[in-house]
């Protein structure tokens, strides 16, 4: 990685850089990539059995990517001097993402094809397509990315409601701040805590002060977790209780930053308060917006917390999430190999639906703000 | 004459429809802060309660029933149990130290690499390949909408092979990769909003790229480095899914230890709500005390 022209921040680089300098760079970097790809070598060689020495375990040989990778960052320095210590800013956390993201992820499209129990000794069997073709006719599964779809269309509810105590909160209030720290809580609370507290506590159905509360209403016997869409609602409910704060907070943001004379400006004109917020506030709130949506539809795509600590996917897979159902897919049968498959079918699926739903969102607030 | 009633009677209504406005606007307040705070609240109370207030769901403490330390005293933390050696509170005490361990480490990595790295991106022009900076930029927000799971198997598999499974470094790495496009992403606004003049004029002063970046940019951006950190703080503190695949004995957080009592037949309610309890207090205090810093860290980049 080289800093190359058209920096925002100029500087004078007056080095004079010894050829021996960049010789003890060039030797430390290549050096370090040696010692990585010699430990490796050693423990794949000792791993498959072709040799009788070896470590313990794989960890020299992650101890041999820091050395590397420290030996990197060292040779930047040595080699390009000033303009090397300008790629020191980004060198470690890409280093750090691209072995823990990109060097799994390779990993696991290698493991999703096979058939791997962990728990059994015979280790890694390549199958094929065999993972695939258990997915096609796996209901759970499509239930499961169903039922996501649903969720993350309940999203638009969840948005209307925060969207309607940011306006409450913008409003002419006593108080602000202590309702404002009140209303986000929620968000603080873990979601396993509020998986007890809420789905196991308080929806009890003999004790719980909802059940009780909807048994004063006049239904006589509440269960929440029977019926299919009554659980499905239930999680949901749930889930939004903890992120609504969270959209909520971002709307409330906008709403401040909005321009008063704006809104002035059609108050004189006389448009009704229906027509303000229609005409004026949600236009202006768009951007915003689609910003905590979005960010609210990629939480919500890794639901699984609640739904695996309350009904661990029942009444017969009716909550499930894709998270959930490998989750316990793994935990019952410990085979790493089909839920790797599940998971990266899901992350192309997730992929893909952002993308086009970042497109439309994109022509959504170009239109309404008249830029093109 | 006739002008004046009408006046009065436009006053009248004007001043009907204010404060039916207001009345509105508190119900709404009222009965939100009521669904917030309720289950809070039921938690609390319910750890002070014993099995008989539990059936007959009491709710109002000292009035509809006597408050006693039994769900606290399960857990070794009532006054009368404090001083008591007990297994219990040994047990949460670890889980409660490697949650604040793991998620106070990783928080401080992803804001140390997401800082660096978002300063860099914003002050000068990388090649990485094909890679410009705003690939680069994207490359690290993408993260954010990879979901754990996907990462989760093959983690189990190479963790496993690392001797990393049920250690604290493994969680604190994987944590650190959960919360860093987060960071990245609040980083990125509070450096855009450091007037460059300020570096150079320091540049020209004889300070380094780096002295500048320590002694006059990090300074300023404090505020947004708190708040990134509290964020990322909450998020690592609340994570489950990686921390119940990933840890057995070791390294279990608190999360983990929750969810794993709730699973158990005849659940001791009092005592499952101390430990819920114990396990959301530190954030509410979090919350309460720190709402302004959490709010900036969520609204940075989204309101221009």
């Amino acid at each position: 990685m080289s800093a190359a022209e058209g920096d925002l921040l100029h500087t004078v680089d007056a080095d004079n850089i010894s050829d021996s300098r960049i010789r003890l760079g060039k030797l430390l970097l290549w050096g370090s990539v040696v010692l990585m790809f010699g430990l490796f070598a050693i423990q794949a060689l000792f791993d498959a059995g072709a040799i009788s020495f070896g470590f313990e375990n794989w960890r020299p040989v992650l101890f041999g990517y820091f050395i590397w990778a420290l030996a990197l960052c060292v040779s930047r320095v040595l080699i390009y001097g000033e303009q090397g210590k300008r790629s020191l800013f980004v060198l470690p956390a890409a280093l750090f993402v691209i072995s823990m993201v990109v060097f799994p992820l390779v990993f696991a499209l290698w493991i999703s094809f096979s058939d791997w129990n962990l728990a059994s000794l015979t280790g890694r069997k390549f199958n094929g397509l065999d993972n695939v073709r258990q997915m096609m006719s796996d209901p759970f599964y499509w239930n499961a990315l169903y039922n996501m779809l649903i969720y993350t269309v309940v999203i638009l509810i969840e948005y209307a409601i925060a969207f309607g105590l940011a306006l409450v909160l913008n409003a002419n209030i006593v108080g602000r701040k202590f309702w404002r720290v009140t209303f986000l809580l929620p968000l603080m609370l873990s979601p396993v805590a509020v998986s007890w507290m809420i789905g196991k506590s308080m929806l009890e159905i003999r004790f719980g002060p909802i059940s009780r509360f909807v048994r004063w209403l006049g239904w006589e016997n509440p269960s929440f977790f029977s019926s299919p869409e009554l659980a499905k609602f239930m999680i949901m409910a749930m889930d939004a209780w903890t992120f609504i704060p969270f959209m909520m907070i971002m709307i409330l943001a906008g709403l401040q930053a909005m321009p008063k004379e704006v809104l002035e400006a059609a108050e004189v004109d006389g448009a009704t308060p229906w027509q303000r917020f229609w005409e004026v506030t949600f236009p202006l709130m768009l951007p915003v917006s689609i910003t905590a949506v979005m960010i609210r539809i990629i939480f919500k795509l890794k639901l699984a917390d609640i739904i695996i600590n309350v009904t661990s996917g029942g009444p017969g897979g009716a909550t499930d999430s894709v998270t959930s159902f490998i989750f316990r897919e793994y935990r019952d049968r410990s085979n790493v190999g089909y839920g790797t498959l599940l998971a990266i079918v899901y992350l192309v699926i997730i992929v893909i639906f952002m993308t086009v739903v970042l497109k439309i969102s994109d022509r959504i607030v170009r239109r309404a703000t008249g830029a093109g | 004459m006739m002008t004046a009633i009408s006046t009065d009677d436009y006053d009248r209504r004007q001043r009907l429809r204010w404060w039916t406005m207001r009345v509105a606007l508190y119900g709404v307040l009222i009965i939100w802060a009521v669904v917030c705070l309720f289950p809070i609240f039921w938690t609390l109370t319910t750890s002070f309660k014993v099995a008989r207030n539990v059936m007959q769901g009491d709710i109002i403490p000292w009035l509809e029933f006597t408050p006693s330390w039994l769900g606290w005293r399960s857990l070794g933390l009532s006054p009368d149990t404090i001083s008591n050696i007990s297994t219990v509170r040994e047990e949460f005490l670890k889980r409660f130290f490697n949650s604040t361990i793991i998620s106070v480490s990783a928080s401080a990595l992803a804001v140390g690499l997401g800082s660096l790295a978002a300063y860099g991106l914003s002050r000068f022009s990388y090649r990485f390949g094909f890679m410009r900076n705003s690939d680069i930029s994207f490359f690290f927000l993408s993260q954010l909408i990879l979901p754990p799971v996907v990462l989760a198997l093959p983690f189990l598999v190479l963790y496993k092979e690392l001797a990393l499974l049920d250690t604290r470094v493994g969680m604190i790495a994987i944590y650190t990769l959960m919360v860093l496009p987060i960071v990245i992403w609040i980083m990125r606004d509070q450096f855009a909003s450091v007037p460059v003049e300020l570096e150079e004029a320091a540049l020209v002063d004889g300070l380094s790229i780096w002295g500048v970046f320590v002694r006059i940019v990090m300074p300023l951006v404090l505020p947004g480095m708190v708040a990134a950190f509290i964020l990322s703080l909450v998020l690592c503190w609340n994570e489950y899914f990686f921390a119940a695949l990933l840890t057995a004995t070791d390294a279990k957080t608190l999360p983990v230890m929750i969810a794993s009592q709730t699973g158990s037949q005849g659940i001791n309610w009092w005592s499952m709500a101390a430990l819920s309890a114990a396990g959301i207090l530190p954030l509410v205090f979090i919350g309460i005390l720190l709402e302004k810093h959490i709010i900036k860290g969520m609204t940075a980049g989204a309101v221009k």
